[in-house]
């Protein structure tokens, strides 16, 4: 333990402790700006800047460790001086028109000048202007970036793609993307996770929010949306509502009042995805297909752009079977526009996710299988339904629940826990024992996979044959797996990976908490949905099984590989830059 | 009434003298990747504050030229905007009055013309090319990237074994480089901007003086490759040392009757002392790697036959031959090659020069061992023919003070033209055509040309010939190694590209060059033949940092070693560079600004813990 003292409080914490968290500890809250914990401790800001007696020079509390003896003061006259103009200069190249910025009311920056009770802004104003592809699915706006560095660490230490970089040196230095590239033409994975890390309003998803509203307000179109299940257990956070009143039957009732026509449950084409992409694993083991390389899943359009970019070699190892999204796309504008008697091309097909990479996966070449344009129209983030709630002033904690529309949502607790990490795995298990023994397993046979470990792994036994998963997430330990796997380290049959960390539950089109990951919160509330569920298994779905009597017939039939399945060689994916250094090989 | 006053200097002068200082300081300490643009611009108005204002090219030429580079680095450019800049600074280059115009417009035009491809990413993608890559001056700087910010701190702990190891993980000479590195690591140490760089290497030599035997990490499960290794010099033996520790067996074929290279026959005991060369040798040999010495490759054995017996091969055989001036009389007796007498001194076989008058030849570090190991062998006299100044000498400045200090005497700006041989061929004289120091060359280095003076003779008994060493490259020529100018053709990779399987690295492919060199040349081999193999081992250390500590960084001198005097070291090969003391290293080391936790990085490149 080391004793030190912290505005004449003594203290005692263990060896290591940095200042801030020393401080925290005692109940003295150091305020602070780029820091994010584990993640970016560089002291940039200079924010949580503290006094150390006898030294002339003030030291960042992030990233210095406590020692014995040490007298430091929080709020002394210099530091107060010195943290309120550090933020002044923070402002001097900060477009702070707050009142047309998405993070008002949840920025760091807002809030630390607030804090500092700053009213004027003394140093002129320098931003920078640098032009952006406006209908690209991630909007950077660099008169707002405050050169936290948050996003380029996310970007190298979590997702191990180094999109984000310093560009340019001394006092015109800025973030861009990295290599001189656009980030069109960069192997940018879209999964959000800097938007998400990012203190203030420079990072942010595409705004579509305007063009779902003219939309609605058009009579031509037949609005059909689904709602993805990670969108459950976070769409109340940025309400204000607690947990137990932000439920799926809220939400709907919400959209309902907005004006969509058709509201559905993404946990119903999840159930597809499990007959879909079940039959494929079982037929790939058969067929030896599987015996140096695992199956991977190919929910998660983010991992999809990672594999193509990264190791494009192993993109015949995706599981053909689209999205849950995607499939829900081509069913909504084939066989529910059929049971709906209309043509497909008179629906606008809308999607609700947790997910920043769906808004590019939606509006790939391949993905209009049912005929009538894009399968799935328009993607909009938990963030972007909850503004367009906001700005309806729907009174959301008022509202009676309502069930989702019939037929298609109805999803089972399989369904739903594809909002976690592990949880498509669990869920594929869950029936392919059932396919493969023809009766059902104990549903929480599998739950082994659960829980917010970057990389887990598992053996079950089906029917005598040993599965060897994994389940990774986070596309920097996506890459470890990957490693592993092609140095002969691990073998596996069967593989899900989620490129954010902990899964849909943790997306990069999720509400936004600054310096605090609620993924795992979040993935509580989809496995307590799954274990209330009266339906626990993808193949006992009503919904699920109509459609195969009537429509398809079978998985895996010509009609599901037609509408189910997708060619992920069917598009370009800018390549990764080749590197000397590999970033995620090298503690930085 | 007073006609004249004594000019004294007023207090606001007193503080910009002081600033220039700091300045010349900073700029010492200049970070590499700067962008280009930016720095030009920079400088343009330092130059701009200079000028007196009488001449109109100098006064407002140069402000439309800062006027311009603003915008390109602030993207209101076009490239007719580049062509203006390049236009405008040809003007004020042809016609300011004074260099303070026309040398500040020279600048900017160096910079648009060298650095062309980078204004034009600023005027169209409003970026620059460069940035900064490694920020961690010290560690950008070596070769080897050797983690010195860490090893520092740890020698500020006393923790000197593990200060070794550290050193190990990127470079298994720490005793060799602790006592003859150039130290290029020193060269823009941050803090210059303060006071004067850190005395990296003598800090390094505090840590292996006082480390004890360090045993070298184990290796990993035998792979059951093997790899042939040419050369058992600091390359040879850095790439066998890895390849061990990967779990590889290496195998060293050495032409010479023992290991060390250029570290046992190009430098003299006094700086490298050979018990202090084994100390490294025995550790890196500990990991198992076989040699076999008095083997060359070429004669005993072929490149060819090492590439079938072996899964691959590393060349690293140097830079050995000798060069000649190409003057006449230059084959009489008594005339020696500089490669040839260090090796003779390598293997114990040591000239007596005793009575004898010895001039050197060149102006090299070779040349100054030449001139200095001549002292030590008793020469009656020892002068070292140069035909530039000695400023212009290409041997460290302090090795050229040394030797003087030892009673040598520089003969600069003077061109060997003849060798004067007696009846019996004996060398007797040198002869010299004094030389004027001319124009600035294509090379950035004034050159010399002849006097209007006549030859002079200066009575010698023996002449050193140190004007260089070449590569003895042939025999992998005629195996199908590719060879260009006299050096083996190897990429960056260290891989030759023609021939898989085969790596070259080290003073054979970059030409005479360092030993630091050498070493990173071999660790680059090591990884790459790894790879090459199948394998991804890493090099780590586990050695824990210990933190960076918070002081206030006031200005504090630079602790420099101190030497034996002249008189005393020059009778004997015995080292002469006195470590420092306890407090010394004590001191020395807290000066560390440890870039590695402060500035940029913390944030990117502080530390690369394995490769």
């Amino acid at each position: 333990m080391v004793t030190l003292t912290i505005d004449r409080k003594q203290i005692s914490v263990p060896e290591g402790t940095t200042i801030l968290d020393a401080a925290k500890s005692s109940g003295i809250p150091i305020p602070s700006l780029c820091y994010l914990k584990e993640i970016n401790e560089i002291g940039a800001c200079r924010v949580c800047v503290v006094e150390m007696e006898g030294k002339d020079k003030l030291i960042t509390a992030c990233n210095n460790v406590v020692e014995d003896g040490m007298v430091l003061y929080t709020n002394s006259p210099k530091v107060r001086e010195v943290r309120r103009t550090n933020v002044e200069f923070i402002l001097s190249q900060h477009d702070s028109h707050c009142a047309s910025c998405v993070r008002s009311g949840n920025c760091a920056l807002q809030t630390i000048s607030n804090d500092l009770g700053i009213t004027s802004e003394p140093y002129e104003k320098f931003l920078t202007h640098t032009p952006w592809k406006k209908d690209f699915p991630l909007i950077r706006d660099y008169a707002k970036c405050i050169k936290c560095m948050r996003c380029v660490q996310i970007c190298d230490k979590v997702q191990s793609l180094n999109v984000w970089d310093i560009s340019n040196t001394g006092s015109h230095t800025t973030v861009d993307v990295s290599h001189n590239r656009r980030i069109e033409d960069a192997d940018c994975s879209l999964c959000g996770q800097c938007i998400t890390h990012c203190p203030v309003g420079a990072l942010r998803e595409r705004d579509d929010t305007q063009k779902m509203f003219e939309i609605l307000a058009d009579p031509e179109k037949i609005t059909v949306v689904q709602v993805a299940p990670a969108v459950r257990a976070a769409w109340g956070e940025a309400l204000g509502l607690p947990r137990e009143k932000a439920t799926m039957g809220r939400l709907v009732a919400a959209m309902r009042r907005i004006g969509f026509n058709h509201i559905f449950d993404t946990n119903f084409s999840a159930d597809l995805t499990i007959m879909e992409e079940g039959s494929e694993f079982i037929a790939r083991m058969k067929n030896h297909s599987l015996d140096r390389y695992p199956m991977f899943t190919s929910c998660c359009p983010g991992w999809v752009r990672f594999l193509k970019s990264q190791y494009p070699e192993l993109v015949p190892q995706l599981s053909s079977a689209k999205s849950p999204q995607q499939m829900f796309g081509s069913v909504i504008k084939s066989y529910y526009a059929e049971m709906l008697g209309v043509a497909p091309e008179k629906i606008f097909s809308v999607s609700v996710m947790p997910c920043t990479a769906k808004k590019g996966e939606a509006e790939l070449p391949s993905m209009n299988s049912a005929g009538a344009g894009q399968d799935v129209d328009l993607v909009l983030t938990t963030r972007e339904i909850v503004r367009m709630i906001r700005a309806e002033h729907i009174l959301v904690e008022d509202l009676p629940e309502e069930a989702c529309d019939l037929p298609l949502g109805i999803g089972t607790g399989a369904g739903v826990i594809f909002g976690a990490t592990g949880g498509v795995m669990e869920a594929a298990l869950r029936t392919a024992a059932y396919m493969v023994t023809g009766k059902n397993p104990d549903p929480d046979s599998f739950k082994e996979i659960r829980g917010m470990d970057g990389w887990k792994e598992a053996v079950f036994d089906l029917s005598g044959t040993p599965i060897r998963v994994a389940v990774a997430s986070g596309l920097g330990n996506a890459r470890r797996l990957i490693r592993a796997l092609r140095r002969g380290d691990v073998h596996y049959d069967f593989v899900e990976i989620m490129a954010c960390p902990g899964g849909c539950v943790g997306g990069g089109g999720q509400p936004i908490h600054d310096s605090e990951e609620l993924a795992e919160t979040r993935a509580e509330n989809l496995y307590g949905l799954d274990r209330i569920s009266n339906l626990r298994f993808s193949h006992e779905n009503p919904s699920i099984q109509k459609i195969y009597r009537e429509y398809f017939h079978q998985p895996l039939s010509e009609k599901s590989h037609h509408l189910l399945h997708t060619d992920h060689e069917a598009w370009e994916m800018p390549s990764a830059p080749s590197l000397e250094l590999d970033p995620s090989e090298y503690l930085w | 009434m007073n006609r004249l006053t004594i000019a004294s200097t007023n207090q606001a002068q007193v503080v910009v003298e002081g600033l220039y200082k700091d300045l010349e300081r900073r700029i010492v300490a200049s970070p590499p990747g700067l962008c280009p643009v930016d720095m030009a611009a920079s400088f343009l108005k330092l130059c701009h504050a200079q000028t007196c204002g009488k001449c109109v090219p100098c006064r407002v030429g140069l402000s439309q030229l800062e006027k311009l580079l603003e915008d390109v680095l602030t993207g209101k450019a076009t490239m007719e905007t580049v062509d203006l800049i390049e236009k405008t600074a040809r003007v004020i280059v042809a016609s300011a009055d004074c260099a303070i115009g026309y040398e500040a417009a020279n600048m900017v035009l160096k910079s648009v013309r060298g650095n062309r491809e980078d204004y034009e990413e600023h005027v169209h993608n409003g970026r620059c090319t460069c940035s900064l890559n490694q920020p961690v001056p010290c560690v950008a700087l070596c070769p080897a990237r050797v983690d010195i910010p860490g090893y520092i701190a740890l020698v500020s702990k006393g923790r000197y074994a593990d200060a070794v190891r550290l050193i190990r993980k990127d470079n298994p000479f720490p005793t060799a480089c602790a006592l003859i590195c150039e130290h290029p690591c020193e060269a823009r140490c941050r803090r210059n901007m303060i006071d004067d760089s850190v005395n990296i290497r003598g800090l390094k030599q505090y840590a292996v003086d006082h480390a004890g035997v360090v045993p070298a990490p184990a290796n990993a499960p035998s792979t059951g490759k093997r790899v042939a290794i040419v050369g058992g010099g600091p390359g040879g033996l850095s790439a066998a040392y890895y390849l061990q520790l990967m779990g590889h067996h290496a195998v060293i074929f050495e032409k010479q009757p023992k290991l060390g290279g250029m570290l046992r026959y190009g430098i003299p005991n006094y700086r490298l002392p050979r018990k202090r060369l084994e100390e490294d040798i025995d550790i890196i040999l500990s990991t198992g790697v076989e040699v076999h010495t008095g083997v060359s490759i070429g004669e005993q054995m072929s490149v060819a036959d090492l590439r079938q017996e072996y899964d691959a091969v590393y060349i690293a055989i140097g830079a050995h031959t000798d060069k000649k001036v190409g003057i006449p009389g230059e084959d009489s007796k008594n005339v020696i090659s500089a490669v040839e007498m260090l090796r003779n001194i390598g293997n114990d076989v040591m000239p007596d020069f005793t009575g004898k008058r010895v001039a050197v030849i060149g102006g090299g570090n070779v040349a100054m061992d030449e001139a200095r190991s001549s002292v030590r062998l008793g020469a009656e006299s020892v002068c070292v023919a140069y035909r530039r100044r000695k400023v212009d000498m290409t041997a460290l400045p302090e090795e050229v003070e040394g030797a003087i200090a030892e009673g040598c005497d520089i003969l600069e700006l003077q061109a060997p033209t003849r060798i004067e041989a007696d009846e019996e061929g004996n060398v007797c004289a040198l002869w010299v055509q004094p030389q004027i120091i001319g124009p600035v060359g294509r090379d950035g280095r004034p050159g010399p040309q002849k006097a209007n003076k006549e030859e002079k003779r200066v009575p010698v008994d023996i002449v050193i010939v140190a004007i260089g060493q070449g590569i003895a490259s042939q025999h992998f020529a005629e195996h199908g190694v590719p060879v260009k100018r006299g050096v083996i053709d190897a990429m960056q990779t260290s891989g030759v590209e023609s021939v898989p399987g085969v790596f070259a690295g080290g003073d054979c492919v970059t030409g005479p060059a360092t030993v630091i060199r050498a070493i990173a040349a071999g660790k680059v081999a090591a990884a790459n033949i790894d790879e090459y193999l199948g394998f991804h081992h890493s090099i780590s250390c586990d050695v824990e940092i210990p933190q960076a500590r918070l002081d206030d960084r006031p200005p504090c001198g630079r602790v420099n070693m101190a030497e034996l005097s002249a008189e005393e070291r020059k009778h004997n090969f015995e080292p002469f560079e006195c470590g420092m003391t306890e407090q010394e290293a004590c001191q020395e080391s807290s000066r560390c600004l440890r870039c590695d936790h402060f500035g940029y990085g913390v944030f990117k490149g502080g530390r690369v813990i394995k490769w």
